[in-house]
């Protein structure tokens, strides 16, 4: 039960995927217009990260080593199809918002990420809280950044449409809609990242996570983690 | 010139990257130097145009007629990573200087979401199978001009005095909320 709790808070703080890793970029940026929009995608990517790391290791040892990417990529295409038909039944509108995203879920690399460096090694309890840690750190790190472009943007938080649960009259602040349109979304997660490594420095935290699919062989030009910035390569060849 | 609209829309004024966050993973990643952001450009100019052509016709011709076009996520991503694949073992055997330039591109270019993203939004435009090409090509297009000058920009910072916090992702990223800015400008172009 330990390692359950464990993966939850690996996914959570230790290895947010926004905030951290920086994987799943598209996603972040493009969806958080609204925090209620980064809600519906946190929750749903979840959804497909808890049943695909279900499914990919209770495959494990069946899918053979060569075609395993394939392999992955068709158990995901299929939950983010199931999920896609389940929203566009029941929350219609929330799927209109979305719209193109969802089916781009297949390709968000958090989803094949875990797949490749934990659930097809790991026993099914923990590769399940591990996809389940992931999806909610995912989930609160665009909420946030959702919230904050609403915020600003529209001057309200957590609307619906309708009806909202801050809504800051006109009168005392003037929405500044470029927040809401796509620089918004890159000066506000620019802000977002800036700040946590501010907060690493002041408590002395090393500011580089070794990314799982770390190739160590110096070959930083072709990898995406731009927060390890060649530091993981840097420090292996010093113990070397 | 229909498709003169269709293609200057898909590379400036849509542009993939800037309004509509396709294919951020390899512009923030692979754009440190301007050599290796034009060989990404170069390689997702082909896979992106070839793919767009292979999924219109596949849609068109067997997911459409057979009622299976619920089916079209799943579909779409098998026939980018085959094409990839095959991609790239035809580069190696035809061009093995082209293959020792994009090689290591080629295998990232799968989890590209622009691939998907386009061949998806060609079928939700309901382009037919020329404009679907132009669409794809004009795309690519525009995600290489925004690497490139990404890249370019980039080795200018390298030189100057950025406050710690803002080193690496969060100055690239304030950067590339002001292009997406100057690209606002081409709105006015249709």
């Amino acid at each position: 039960m330990n390692k359950c709790v464990e993966r939850l808070y690996n996914g959570l703080i230790k290895e947010n995927p926004t905030f951290v890793l920086t994987l799943g970029m598209c996603p972040t940026l493009a969806v958080t217009t609204s925090a209620i929009n980064g809600i519906g995608m946190g929750l749903s990517s979840t959804v497909v990260l808890v049943m695909s790391n279900l499914m990919i290791s209770l495959l494990r040892k069946i899918i053979p080593d060569g075609v395993r990417m394939p392999a992955f990529i068709v158990i995901v295409a299929s939950f983010v199809t199931m999920v896609q038909f389940l929203m566009q039944g029941y929350l219609p509108s929330l799927y209109d918002s979305l719209g193109i995203y969802i089916p781009l879920i297949v390709v968000n690399c958090i989803i094949l990420g875990r797949a490749e460096a934990y659930a097809s090694k790991n026993p099914v309890l923990p590769s399940a809280f591990d996809g389940l840690g992931m999806g909610l750190g995912f989930t609160c790190a665009i909420t946030i950044l959702g919230a904050v472009r609403e915020l600003i943007g529209a001057g309200t938080i957590l609307s619906t449409g309708s009806s909202a649960l801050v809504t800051i009259p006109e009168s005392v602040y003037t929405p500044a809609s470029i927040f809401i349109l796509a620089p918004g979304a890159f000066f506000v997660l620019a802000m977002c990242i800036a700040i946590m490594n501010k907060i690493k420095a002041k408590h002395g935290m090393e500011p580089a996570q070794v990314p799982d699919y770390c190739s160590k062989d110096g070959s930083c030009d072709s990898c995406a983690n731009t927060m390890c910035g060649g530091k993981a390569f840097a420090e292996e060849k010093k113990q070397a | 010139m229909n498709l003169l609209i269709i293609a200057i829309g898909a590379a400036l004024v849509n542009n993939v990257v800037l309004s509509q966050f396709l294919g951020l993973c390899p512009f923030l990643g692979v754009s440190k130097k301007i050599n290796t952001a034009a060989g990404m450009g170069g390689a997702v100019i082909g896979v992106i145009t070839i793919s767009s052509a292979i999924c219109s016709l596949i849609y068109d011709f067997i997911l459409v007629p057979l009622d299976l076009t619920y089916l079209n996520t799943i579909v779409f991503i098998l026939v980018i990573a085959a094409l990839v694949q095959f991609v790239e073992m035809f580069l190696k055997k035809t061009s093995p200087a082209l293959y020792e330039a994009l090689g290591v591109y080629l295998p990232l270019i799968t989890t590209n979401c622009a691939v998907l993203g386009i061949a998806l939004t060609n079928v939700q435009n309901g382009y037919n199978f020329i404009e679907s090409v132009v669409a794809g090509f004009g795309t690519a297009v525009g995600f290489t001009i925004a690497i490139v000058i990404m890249a370019g920009i980039r080795e200018r910072i390298e030189f100057n005095d950025v406050p710690e916090s803002f080193q690496g992702m969060p100055i690239v990223l304030l950067t590339a909320g002001l292009m997406s800015i100057a690209f606002f400008g081409f709105a006015g172009i249709l």
